[in-house]
């Protein structure tokens, strides 16, 4: 029992954990896309391009896949090859070249087209709910489940002791019906 | 004249449904079984009747028949026949026809097929699907009629929506989606039927449904995949999934339905889960009605949506028809679904599908939050915002990597009581080969933390799923002394469900890599060349030889030719990326090219271009493992078929 | 029989089914600006095609928001793709004509197109009444949070945004914004805006 309760909360911890992972290498967004770079972007032939570039190139997409593609709904800039999409990306390189953070760039676009054009709502205030109600169904639900599979064993195990030993010795032998060894059958 | 017959049908089909669809309940209520032959016929007829309306629509397409309102929304001289006669589903109303035509077909296979079933569960699920039809026909003969006069006949009509005719997957994937969606209506009528005669609470009714259900769920993720496809063949953005609203939609009741395929067998081997398992039937429907009332009314901003008009209020109605009705079935029966069994043990492969389902509800649950929360957040804050790729992919990859992990272990687990032991030492190929796809992954350079978890937890699952195959071979061949190949045969036939339900995973698994694959190592570059000039991707090297342009009866194309040069400078592959405009249509439609290999893709868009030919600007974008998403399809397919394939034993 | 459950279904049905109801009022396409009532952003962009009489200006002027300081500006984005952009293209020559005299400026702005097509297409027309500037990059087109083409802004006095209209823009109804604007600065000459141009 403790061992399927130990299961679950292993469960629960990697699936709790990830978004967290996930926060924390959002930070570090720029640093690892960086890192891809010189795949995501190559080097014209002959030509080279400079660290500062590459890092630029990354951020640009990093920061370009957030935002939505006003005459293609659903897309992001970095995704879409409609033309508006491409001087979108275009607008975001120069005003990160030009030294503005990310959230500065977030917030031209937003003065410009409304919250609308973040693809992901801003996680404060009331939209925090899209993203806390599947957190709170997740959790209430393993709970419950919890609660279930441990009402439902125990009902066998508070049952006759000697059923569950029958049970027991019977399973070696009805066991494969429907257990593991059934492809012999 | 076409259009007579047409609205004739429809009107005796409306008739027929009514009357059939109450048949059934007062004849039951009154003891009048012999009325019941009523209620078959009405399907029947239903059938024909819509049939004819169908074919009628299809001949006026086919002849140009712009008398017909709907001829002239969709239809064009300069069309070729192929398109003009699939557009039948390319707009609203024809689109409805051709639902009905489904639905109808589906209800008369159903009563054909259960025709000798004793008890009244048939016929009360026949009312059940007369009176969904019935929804239909009243849409049909209302806010969504094809068939209006048109006075003066115009001569020539605009011809269909630019995106659905530039590809040949337009004439596969709405039919396959309408198969799987309309499909879910039969094991909701199912329940409805148990829910009225009082066979709820016995298994009878669920074994029925099971096959049906299958058989939706594979025409539904054939559709998903086939969308997924056509959208990366037209769109040019290089991507196949978007989380668009329309995607979500046909997503969403795939994932209940999913539930409910691996939740039913809690129910039959155990008696338990009846409440939950009839909640999922219920509610995977209710869902493909949400999503047809999404895309079909206009409430939420698509690319795929249809215009709108009053048929939202329709649908609102039939929605809340639909809820309001199952939960007093429901309540009413609850004494006959109260669960009577219990569990052996903990570690047990019932325990799993528990936790699948509840895996498999909150990612349904997360993706129709993110889905209606626009409307939610405009409701409250007044404000618009969107809710797209980043947040779904934030949301539910932690849950898609918890249910590879899940669809490794299950397998692994005997029912009733299994041992950690023995699911240690099973684990540890598959441990083996996650950690190994882990490392080179992380070799190959990504530092995508769900990238590596996907490939990690698929070739953990994808390992424990083949040794089942492996430990059923084995055994048989100890006990049988057959040959491998023998073995595997007859490890099918002894267990056709079970093993293909594993081929099932299997193919979700290589949709799965083929997804991780191509969004962890996409490459793109693009460039402006001359013709004679070379870009260099990776591996790649493109020479673009000319940019030219051609005039079709219902269209302009531009084109590049694009030459793919091997190491020697020899050109062994030719790519032609074109951009097609309609007269319609304030925007050239990009139409990209794909080069496939089985190891990945080289796809090819032309964004741009001098009309003198001097130049154009190409954008390559390196796609690897993608063809595996199109294939995994096919396999999952395969094993749905495996799965549910009718035999005497099982039947 | 467990009506408290199906009636706990059924309430949680209903604000959904409401949410719906209301949403169908609403068109999911349309997207408020956020750009009425604050400062237009500036521009200072290349005339292409000249307008006619009075209102012209020489192809390769320049002309900049901040030199227009105390005019009504009128900021339509269009193309020679746009099919739209044909019906509003007499009703705005003809506005524009008719505040030749009163400080308001009309300037065409043209999207994601080329100079030659867009002066092929107001050859089409029977011309322009007033200039249009070329926008490279749709740099501008971006500041102002551009959709799609048609789309009109009205620019007062002070150089705020008044007004945003999206798709093809009538007569009668810019007639009614400038008016209202013009009536506005009359009646206030204690806050009298700069000169108009140089």
């Amino acid at each position: 029992m403790s061992r399927v309760a130990l299961g679950i909360v292993a469960v629960a911890a990697m699936l709790l954990a990830a978004p967290v992972a996930r926060a924390q290498s959002a930070a570090q967004t720029a640093k690892d896309a960086a890192s891809q770079a010189p795949a995501a972007v190559r080097p014209p032939p002959g030509g080279t391009i400079s660290a500062a570039d590459s890092v630029l190139e990354a951020r640009t997409s990093a920061l370009a896949s957030t935002l939505r593609c006003p005459v293609c709904q659903g897309l992001s800039i970095q995704d879409s090859p409609s033309e508006l999409a491409q001087q979108m990306r275009s607008v975001v390189r120069d005003h990160l070249a030009a030294g503005k953070t990310d959230r500065e760039v977030r917030a031209y676009f937003i003065s410009k087209y409304g919250e609308w054009i973040l693809l992901s709502p801003q996680p404060y205030g009331f939209n925090l709910l899209v993203y806390a109600l599947p957190v709170f169904l997740l959790v209430g639900g393993l709970g419950f489940v919890v609660m279930k599979v441990r009402s439902w064993t125990a009902v066998s195990a508070n049952g006759v002791a000697a059923e569950g030993a029958a049970a027991a010795i019977a399973g070696q032998a009805s066991e494969p019906e429907q257990g593991t060894a059934s492809p012999v059958d | 004249m076409t259009r007579l017959v047409a609205v004739d049908a429809l009107w005796f089909a409306l008739i027929a449904c009514a009357v059939g669809g109450i048949v059934a309940p007062i004849a039951i209520a009154r003891g009048k079984r012999q009325w019941l032959p009523f209620a078959q016929a009405a399907v029947y007829a239903n059938f024909a009747l819509v049939t004819i309306a169908t074919g009628a629509m299809m001949w006026a397409l086919a002849t140009h028949d712009f008398s017909i309102s709907y001829v002239a929304q969709v239809g064009s001289r300069a069309t070729p026949l192929f398109y003009t006669v699939i557009s039948l589903w390319g707009a609203l109303e024809g689109s409805i026809l051709f639902w009905a035509w489904v639905l109808a077909l589906y209800s008369a296979i159903v009563v054909y097929t259960n025709r000798n079933r004793p008890g009244n569960l048939v016929p009360y699920a026949a009312s059940a699907l007369l009176i969904i039809a019935l929804f239909f026909h009243i849409l049909l003969v209302g806010p969504a009629n094809p068939f209006h006069l048109v006075s003066p006949v115009p001569l020539d009509g605009p011809g269909p929506n630019p995106l659905l005719q530039n590809h040949i997957l337009m004439a596969v994937h709405p039919p396959l989606l309408y198969l799987g969606y309309v499909g879910m209506s039969v094991p909701f009528a199912f329940a409805v039927g148990a829910l009225l005669s009082g066979e709820a609470g016995s298994d009878g009714w669920i074994r029925l449904t099971r096959r049906w259900t299958l058989l939706a769920w594979a025409f539904l993720a054939a559709a998903i995949i086939a969308g997924m496809w056509w959208s990366y063949e037209v769109l040019g953005w290089g991507g196949y999934w978007a989380w668009d609203p329309v995607e979500n939609a046909s997503f969403i009741p795939f994932l209940t339905a999913t539930a409910f395929l691996h939740s039913v067998m809690v129910q039959e081997r155990r008696g338990m889960l009846k409440l939950w398992n009839i909640n999922l039937v219920v509610g995977t429907f209710a869902l493909t009605i949400l999503g047809t009332f999404l895309t079909r009314s206009g409430i939420i901003s698509s690319v795929h949506a249809f215009t709108q008009g009053t048929i939202g209020y329709y649908f609102l109605a039939f929605i809340a028809v639909v809820l309001i009705g199952s939960a007093i079935l429901i309540a009413g029966n609850s004494d006959s679904l109260r669960t009577d069994g219990r569990f052996d043990a903990p570690v047990a492969r019932e325990s799993v599908f528990l936790l699948n389902n509840l895996l498999l509800t909150v990612f349904m649950f997360t993706v129709l939050v993110g889905t209606l929360f626009p409307l939610v957040a405009e409701a409250a804050r007044g404000v618009k915002v969107s809710v797209g790729e980043p947040f779904f992919n934030r949301m539910t990859l932690p849950v898609i990597v918890a249910l590879l992990f899940l669809m490794g272990v299950g397998p692994a687990l005997p029912w009733k009581r299994g041992s950690i032991e023995d699911l240690k030492v099973k684990m540890i190929p598959g441990t083996i080969v996650g950690v190994i796809l882990a490392a080179i992954v992380l070799l190959l350079g990504t530092r995508n933390v769900y990238g590596v978890l996907a490939f990690a937890f698929a070739g953990f699952a994808g390992t424990l799923n083949i040794g089942e195959y492996v430990i059923g071979v084995r055994a048989r061949r100890a006990a049988h002394g057959e040959s491998v190949l023998t073995a595997l045969r007859r490890l099918f036939g002894a267990n056709q469900r079970r093993y293909g339900g594993y081929v099932a995973h299997l193919g979700i698994i290589v949709v799965a890599v083929g997804i991780a694959a191509s969004s962890t190592f996409r490459t793109e570059r693009e460039a402006t060349l001359k013709p004679g000039e070379t870009m260099t991707l990776g591996k790649v090297t493109a020479r673009l030889k000319d940019v030219w342009g051609r005039n079709e009866p219902q269209r302009d194309v531009i084109g590049a030719t694009v030459e793919l040069l091997a190491a020697s400078g020899e050109p062994y592959a030719v790519l032609s990326p074109r951009m097609n405009i309609y007269p319609m249509s304030d925007q050239p439609i990009p139409t990209p090219d794909v080069r496939s290999t089985p190891f990945g893709d080289t796809y090819m868009n032309l964004m741009s271009f001098r009309e003198d030919g001097s130049s154009a600007t190409i954008k390559i974008i390196n796609e690897p493992l993608v063809p595996w998403i199109w294939f995994g399809g096919g396999v999952i397919c395969l094993g749905a078929l495996i799965s549910g394939w009718p035999t005497r034993r099982s039947a | 029989m467990n009506w408290r459950r199906a009636s706990i279904a059924v309430l949680g049905a209903v604000p959904v089914i409401a949410l719906f109801a209301w949403g169908l009022t609403r068109d999911p396409n349309e997207i408020v600006s956020p750009l009425p009532g604050r400062q237009a952003p500036t521009f200072a962009l290349g005339v292409f095609a000249s307008g006619e009489g009075t209102l012209a200006r020489p192809v390769g002027d320049t002309i900049a928001l901040d030199r227009m300081r105390g005019q009504v500006v009128v900021l339509n984005f269009w193309a020679s793709w746009c099919l739209a952009c044909l019906d509003e293209h007499a009703e705005l020559s003809a506005a524009a004509l008719r505040y030749a005299e009163r400080p308001v400026q009309f300037v065409g702005v043209l999207y994601n197109d080329v100079a030659a097509a867009g002066t092929n297409w107001i050859a089409r027309q029977g011309g322009q009444a007033y200039p249009s500037v070329l926008d490279p990059g749709a740099r501008t087109a971006i500041d102002y949070g551009l959709y799609g083409v048609p789309e009109t802004f009205v620019i007062d006095g002070a150089g705020r945004v008044v007004y945003k209209h999206i798709g093809p823009v009538s007569a009668a109804l810019l007639r009614m914004k400038i008016d209202s604007l013009l009536a506005a600065s009359a009646v206030a000459p204690a806050a009298p805006a700069l000169d108009g141009p140089r």
